[in-house]
């Protein structure tokens, strides 16, 4: 059994077949890619796999479960996160808070102890606030704790988002597009963070726009192109690979 | 963790009037004085209720007054001659908030897929669909007549009677309990679930919230606190009537919590403190002082043009409310901000853009 996969899948909005019988597998403790052009159906597939879409046809497997078509919350239940193209974070709360809830899926607390603040539900929100403050110090965010996400410059926001999605101890993250609108320095940061967390034992699949980011740190990728994947393989592979090239330079005449 | 210094002078006040409220009926002898705070009191209950639902989870509902009257009816059918059933108030007091609850998920279910202004017009319809169903179902409910005779409470043989003083301090101990409840539940699991559901439902359901049973929470619990008020009320006024639960019950409690600030206990405390003084203090008299002048004008028929007016005044000067929380005040002065950054925007020469 794979440890993550897609099988096939499918995706259509009416006439449009926004993903093509894609099939891709991820290996555990890699840091994998999916590339292709605008429009090419990259944030769909990482839709179709957090939940957020259901599969016209086709099988997404994680640890041996189809996910394909089940709700965003039991995913992440499963350990997989993710982060957002454009981010979503909860722009007025504290970092920390974003943090905490983030963890939300792995905390015991019932109504019960919600309501009268037991002494279990106490221990719990330390814990929980000591792991959230980890996360920020291990995304260099620490100082930015008490201050509201919105607040916060743009690159940071980024890193936010990924400690939120850390929070859940996921077993797969999923990055959608990290790297967009960040300097060349801040880049340089995100692979070494990148990095960081496959290290910490967190597999990584990621989208991204940035050739140079993505050839310096995956060890797998995708392409796709209005949909269908037209290649994969290792860094080297997908440079000299002819229909790569021609979908994002063009044909040559 | 507490922050001594960010108290003000204000704050220090607010308290200092809560810790006084239980010695108030020793300086104050007047009956009238403590039936209008109890009537306060039942509305602040209410406004704590629904807070949970609009200030922390913001869920907009405008048919709130029909938790309150599931809640008043509850314990007004098992506790009169209507049946002849006399149960005691006082487990009656959870099993209201109890049944309340149920009603909650019954009424939430069917709109949670709504949002914002679709969501504010399918629970106003509910608003009014529950005291019309008392309304009909006269055989049970008593129709229009609703139900009287309600049975007072009794504690250690003392019977509650016509003296508002023992209601008084049962509001108070409900308040104080209310309060504790609702700022436990903020800071929270689930409260902290609210919050981002609040702020960006899909961004929460991919950190694993379960935002079905999050927002079913909210709308129970906010309406279990209903259902307390509910038994204070049907059992301090000895009467139902659909009439008790209309529109205007919600629209009242929503603006005390647009008043006070949503969100913000304090916010709520306040803002319906000073909303139940105007509605039965303030206007009542100034009717009876223009009385006593000659003029015959009734104050109180002209309540809702006063909300009216007062809404529009803290929209205005001070739109996250009296005591607003530091949060929704963030979030209001930012919407500011990236209106003019958007005109700015439009202002732009098209080829520079």
């Amino acid at each position: 059994m794979a440890f993550f996969a897609l099988k096939n899948v499918t995706k259509s909005f009416g006439g449009l077949v926004a993903v093509k019988t894609v099939s891709y597998e991820v290996q555990p403790g890699q840091i994998a890619a999916m590339i292709g052009p605008n429009g090419a159906g990259k944030s769909t597939a990482f839709n179709l796999v957090t939940g957020l879409y259901v599969p016209t046809s086709g099988e997404i497997e994680f640890n041996g479960q189809s996910i394909g078509g089940k709700k965003p919350d039991f995913v992440c239940k499963l350990g997989i996160a993710r982060t957002f193209q454009n981010i979503r974070l909860f722009a007025f709360m504290t970092a920390v808070e974003n943090v905490m809830a983030g963890r939300h899926v792995r905390m015991g607390a019932m109504l019960w102890d919600s309501l009268l603040h037991t002494p279990k539900q106490r221990a719990e929100e330390r814990h929980v606030r000591e792991k959230a403050m980890e996360l920020l110090r291990f995304v260099k965010l620490e100082r930015h704790a008490d201050d509201y996400a919105h607040n916060l410059p743009y690159g940071f926001q980024r890193r936010l988002e990924i400690a939120r999605a850390l929070a859940s101890d996921p077993t797969l993250l999923l990055l959608d597009e990290p790297a967009a609108g960040m300097n060349p320095r801040e880049k340089e940061d995100l692979m070494e963070l990148i990095r960081a967390i496959r290290d910490r034992g967190t597999t990584v699949f990621l989208i991204e726009h940035d050739m140079g980011l993505v050839m310096n740190i995956s060890e797998r990728i995708a392409v796709l192109d209005h949909g269908e994947k037209i290649a994969e393989g290792t860094p080297a592979e997908i440079r000299a690979d002819s229909r790569v090239i021609e979908a994002y330079l063009g044909k040559s005449a | 963790m507490l922050h001594w210094k960010k108290y003000r002078p204000i704050d220090w006040a607010l308290v200092a009037i809560a810790v006084f409220m239980p010695f108030l009926p020793l300086v104050d002898h007047n009956g009238g004085h403590i039936n209008v705070l109890v009537n306060a009191g039942i509305y602040m209950m209410l406004a704590i209720g629904l807070n949970i639902v609009v200030g922390f989870a913001g869920l907009l509902d405008l048919g709130y007054a029909a938790f309150f009257a599931i809640g008043s009816y509850t314990y007004a059918m098992v506790a009169s001659p209507q049946f002849g059933l006399h149960f005691s108030f006082w487990p009656m007091v959870l099993i209201s908030a109890f049944v309340a609850a149920i009603f909650g998920v019954i009424l939430g279910a069917p709109t949670l897929r709504l949002r914002g202004d679709y969501l504010a017009i399918v629970t106003l319809g509910f608003g009014e669909i529950v005291p019309q169903t008392f309304l009909n179902l006269a055989k049970y409910t008593g129709g229009p007549n609703g139900i009287s005779a309600i049975d007072q409470p009794k504690l250690f043989g003392y019977h509650f009677g016509l003296n508002p003083l023992p209601y008084y301090y049962l509001v108070l101990v409900l308040i104080a309990f209310s309060l504790i409840v609702a700022n436990n539940l903020r800071t929270s699991r689930l409260g902290r679930a609210w919050m981002a559901i609040r702020e960006d439902e899909i961004a929460a359901a991919h950190m694993g919230i379960n935002t079905t049973t999050a927002k079913l929470a909210a709308f129970s619990l906010g309406a279990s606190f209903s259902g307390l008020s509910g038994v204070v009320n049907a059992s301090l006024l000895t009467l139902v009537s659909p009439d008790q639960f209309k529109f205007n019950v919600s629209i009242t409690v929503l603006s005390m919590l647009v008043l006070g600030g949503m969100g913000s206990l304090p916010g709520v405390v306040v803002g319906s403190a000073l909303l139940s003084i105007l509605n039965f203090f303030i206007l009542p008299q100034a009717s009876n002082l223009a009385a006593t002048v000659g003029l015959h004008i009734d104050f109180t028929s002209y309540r809702f043009m006063l909300y009216g007016i007062i809404l529009v005044a803290v929209m205005l000067f001070k739109p996250e409310g009296l005591w607003g929380s530091e949060q929704r005040r963030a979030e209001l002065k930012e919407s500011d901000i990236t209106k003019a950054e958007n005109a700015e925007y439009e202002e732009m020469p098209r080829e520079t853009v």
